[in-house]
């Protein structure tokens, strides 16, 4: 590893050239990495902008890799007979395709979104711990890594993403796929924990002056609920994950049903999880498209305390459904009648979400871009996912559904139709903000159109399959039993496979647009505010510089930057633009801070959570490499605790002469 | 140096630039406390539904040692009255004290984990192996994950007092060991329910 020293270029200072700067002694074992431009400021990065692009690379890698397993499926079930997976490859194809898309697609995405907007939403310079942050994104990275490297170790998990047990044990599944998905997911685990104690403290303690909780952007609100989700939500899951562990590895009986285990305990531990885990994947594209709806209907957010409040209801009540997935296992018609009632109940909380978006666009001025686009079509679709979800909430036709194709179905109707286009609304809405170009519109169309289309023939008549007993994760099916007429279940199994495969074109032509848009000489820079929008974020350059706001803004208003642009005529009600964007920008930085410490880079995230499959692999393979990574973990933690996580004073630029006092604004202590 | 250290400590660590008045680091602490209820609460459930579940090997009543495992949890809770000391002596920059009641605690929380090991060895030649049964997979791995939680106390313990020799704590000092004290409590009051739950109820 190649040990730098600090130079000047490192520190952060707002209006005037950095002078010579004294290279610090370190306190820990290396010296500090200083800043470089080369890929290892990307290993050594503690900046929540640049972890958050890499929580977006990482996640939309996965993105596609989970494609791939879907279009796999697809293409097995398009025609009888399928012969392209056997039974056993077809099982880890759907586990992994849902693990994928579920821990290391939908919640980094989302991840990667709240680490770069939500300080710069409430005006803070850096998340509360910086270290701990890349700490989480480097979990997130080797825990997926990890967890897919079972498929060239014999093979992925194969007991479906909620693996049930005693299906989980090692009787009904000898390899080590599951192994591999348990210690995986703990690791992935360990990030979303540090991301949630990180960005709950963010909020609630690095607030802007001014900016009180009921001043805060939609976004910013939503994450914070997910991270409460998150916080509570994590541990259990945790101790499901060491319960299957301690089953498989070390022979203990959790899930030993001869011993007299009971199956349940892993369906309540799970759903305990695995509820609230809905709310977290859906939670952050609710904020997001509460953003893009105002902007591109030039209008504020209808009810905004109301979108707020029915946000965190949803996250109160969300702990207390978990249930309502097993309510074909026999618990009693007292918790199937009492997890139905709050089941039904949720949906209301939701239900005033969907009003509050449509009354915001009514009477609006609309613009259809592309983000809007994105906005409109999570409304509807998620609107029939959620009235699917309602029937399910009936138990006695939810019996009838379960393990049929009418869940998958109604689940992707949510979680496609839901969060990802809430993700896809926001690369296209924030994309100009964090690389200076806005994508490209007419490519944008054929993208959204294309996903939407794919969307509705993939999963749309899988509500047909699932209501007429197609069972979910069937792997093959024959002439003979696809029924009689010309819409039997081979034909709409087509139709979905074609789906599919259209669904995955749009998605690729995200991928054509992005490398449009920066290798095309004809792409103009996008101005400083390309959407006329609302919140703090557009208060700083595109992309911001490293510390995000020159002076830190006081905040007057709900949606701040839009009232520092425009006023409203007290006796017409008219509101007229009074400032432009590049004006309110120059206006806020005529005095900027001077001497602002931003954290300082680090080894140790990077290197304290490469000890994490470590022990991962050793477990499973030698526990004496098992105590190697015991021991790299301590040591790194050590490391970590020695290094302060803002260099000392002197590390940083003297005081050019002849200026006084400026105000020093430096960052968070310890993490 | 580490006095430089601790002036950026203060900064965002104290009141005025925080929103809520708590530091970030104790806000941060809170937060992961409040997690790890819900950890232990998973387990102390599973312990709850499996305790009664023996096909083999001992019953709960046959091998808990009502009176020592009474005694090495007053030695765990005195342990807290001693950490309070610490960190009481900490905010009056009292640091031979701090250090003092730091060690002291240290040990106490380290004769509580001996007094485990014991009884864990005691309990397997009577026959409860971590295979043996529901209870006993479930047993060990609810008072295993409280021991390792009171070792991890442990190490940060004696990590407080080797940096403080050093002067290594950065940021403010006094919190350092109060955000320890949390921990250490906490993982106290977890012992005290689980104490009650699995060796005093009778199941």
């Amino acid at each position: 590893m190649t040990i730098i020293d600090r130079p000047s270029t490192d520190v952060a200072i707002a209006g005037g050239a950095p002078a010579g700067v004294k290279p610090s002694e370190a306190l820990g074992v290396f010296k500090r990495p200083a800043a470089s431009t080369s890929w290892r400021d990307w290993v050594v990065t503690v900046d929540h902008k640049k972890l958050g692009i890499m929580y977006g690379v990482t996640a939309f890698f996965f993105f596609i890799v989970g494609g791939v397993e879907a279009l796999l499926i697809r293409l097995q079930l398009i025609a009888p007979d399928g012969k392209v997976l056997n039974a056993d490859q077809y099982n880890q194809m759907f586990t992994m395709h849902a693990t994928t898309m579920v821990f290391l697609f939908v919640m980094p995405m989302a991840a990667a979104f709240a680490n770069y907007f939500v300080p710069l939403q409430i005006g803070a310079r850096d998340v509360a711990f910086p270290r701990l942050n890349a700490f989480g994104f480097w979990c997130f990275l080797f825990g997926g890594l990890f967890l897919n490297s079972s498929w060239f170790l014999g093979g992925g998990a194969d007991g479906g993403w909620f693996m049930y047990a005693p299906n989980s044990s090692t009787l009904f599944s000898p390899s080590l796929g599951i192994d591999f998905w348990t210690l995986g997911l703990q690791i992935t685990g360990i990030a979303s924990l540090t991301g949630a104690i990180n960005l709950i403290v963010t909020v609630l303690n690095m607030r802007a002056p001014g900016m009180k909780m009921m001043r805060m952007p939609i976004f910013t609100w939503m994450v914070l609920v997910t991270q409460f989700l998150l916080l509570f939500a994590i541990p259990v899951i945790t101790v499901a994950l060491f319960l299957l562990t301690f089953q498989r590895s070390f022979d203990a009986t959790f899930f030993d049903v001869a011993s007299g285990a009971d199956p349940l305990l892993w369906q309540h531990l799970f759903w305990i999880f695995g509820h609230p885990e809905v709310y977290i994947m859906i939670l952050p594209s609710f904020g997001i498209i509460s953003e893009v709806l105002p902007v591109f209907s030039k209008k504020p957010l209808f009810g905004y305390p109301i979108v707020a409040m029915s946000g965190a209801a949803i996250g109160f009540v969300g702990w207390g459904v978990w249930a309502h997935h097993m309510f074909a296992s026999g618990l009693g018609p007292v918790s199937v009648t009492v997890f139905s009632m709050a089941t039904m109940a949720i949906a209301v909380p939701t239900g005033v979400k969907i009003v509050n978006w449509v009354m915001t666009m009514w009477g609006g001025k609309l613009s259809f871009t592309v983000p809007m686009l994105f906005a409109i079509a999570l409304v509807v679709q998620f609107t029939i996912g959620g009235l699917s979800g309602v029937t399910h909430a009936v138990a006695p036709s939810d019996t009838q559904q379960t393990d049929t194709y009418y869940i998958v179905a109604h689940f992707h109707y949510v979680l496609f139709g839901g969060a990802v286009f809430g993700l896809f609304s926001g690369f296209y809405y924030w994309w100009p903000k964090m690389f200076r170009r806005q994508l490209n519109e007419g490519l944008g169309k054929w993208n959204f159109w294309l996903m939407v289309i794919g969307m509705n023939l993939t999963f749309g008549p899988m509500h047909i399959l699932g209501l007429q007993g197609q069972p979910r994760r069937m792997g093959v099916w024959t002439e003979a039993r696809a029924g009689e007429g010309f819409f039997n279940f081979g034909f709409w199994n087509q139709i979905a496979s074609i789906g599919s495969f259209i669904l995955g074109f749009g998605v690729l032509l995200f991928l054509v647009n992005v490398i449009y848009t920066h290798k095309s000489k004809k792409v103009a820079i996008s101005p400083l505010d390309p959407w006329d929008a609302r919140t703090l974020e557009w208060m700083t350059h595109n992309p911001p510089q490293e510390h995000n706001f020159d002076t830190i803004p006081t905040v007057g208003h709900l949606d701040e930057f839009f009232h520092r642009k425009y006023e409203t005529d007290a006796s017409t009600h008219a509101v007229k633009q009074v400032h432009s964007a590049e004006e309110v920008m120059a206006e806020l930085n005529a005095h900027p801070d001077e001497h602002i410490h931003m954290p300082s880079r680090s080894y140790w995230p990077i290197l304290l959570a490469l000890s994490l499959p470590v022990i991962a692999y050793g477990l499973i393979y030698n526990r004496m490499l098992m105590a190697v990574g015991a021991a790299m973990t301590l040591l790194t933690m050590f490391g970590w605790s020695m290094e302060p996580s803002t260099s000392p004073d002197d590390d940083f630029d003297p005081p050019a002469p002849g200026e006084g006092g400026g105000h020093t604004k430096e960052l968070s202590p310890l993490g | 140096m580490a006095e430089t250290a601790i002036s950026h400590g203060h900064d965002v660590g104290h009141g005025a630039h925080s929103s809520t008045g708590l530091s970030n680091n104790k806000l941060g602490m809170w937060m992961f406390l409040g997690s790890e209820c819900l950890l232990f609460g998973g387990l102390i459930s599973t312990y709850m539904l499996y305790k009664g579940r023996v096909n083999a090997g001992p019953q709960p009543d046959q091998i808990f040692d009502i009176p020592f495992t009474s005694v090495s949890s007053f030695i765990l809770l005195m342990s807290s009255l001693t950490m309070v000391l610490a960190v009481s002596a900490a905010q009056r920059k009292d640091e031979r004290n701090m250090n003092l009641w730091l060690v002291i605690t240290a040990l106490l929380g380290a004769t509580f984990v001996g007094g485990q090991v014991y009884e864990f060895t005691a309990f397997y030649r009577e026959g409860l192996g971590f295979t043996t049964s529901l209870f006993g997979s479930s047993f060990y791995t609810l008072t295993g994950f409280h021991g390792v939680h009171v070792s991890v106390g442990i190490i940060m313990l004696m990590a407080l007092v080797g940096m403080n020799r050093n002067k290594r704590i950065p940021g403010d000092r006094a919190e350092v060991v109060e955000l320890v004290g949390l921990y250490w409590h906490f993982v106290d009051i977890v012992w005290i329910i689980i104490f009650t739950l699995v060796y005093l109820i009778p199941s």
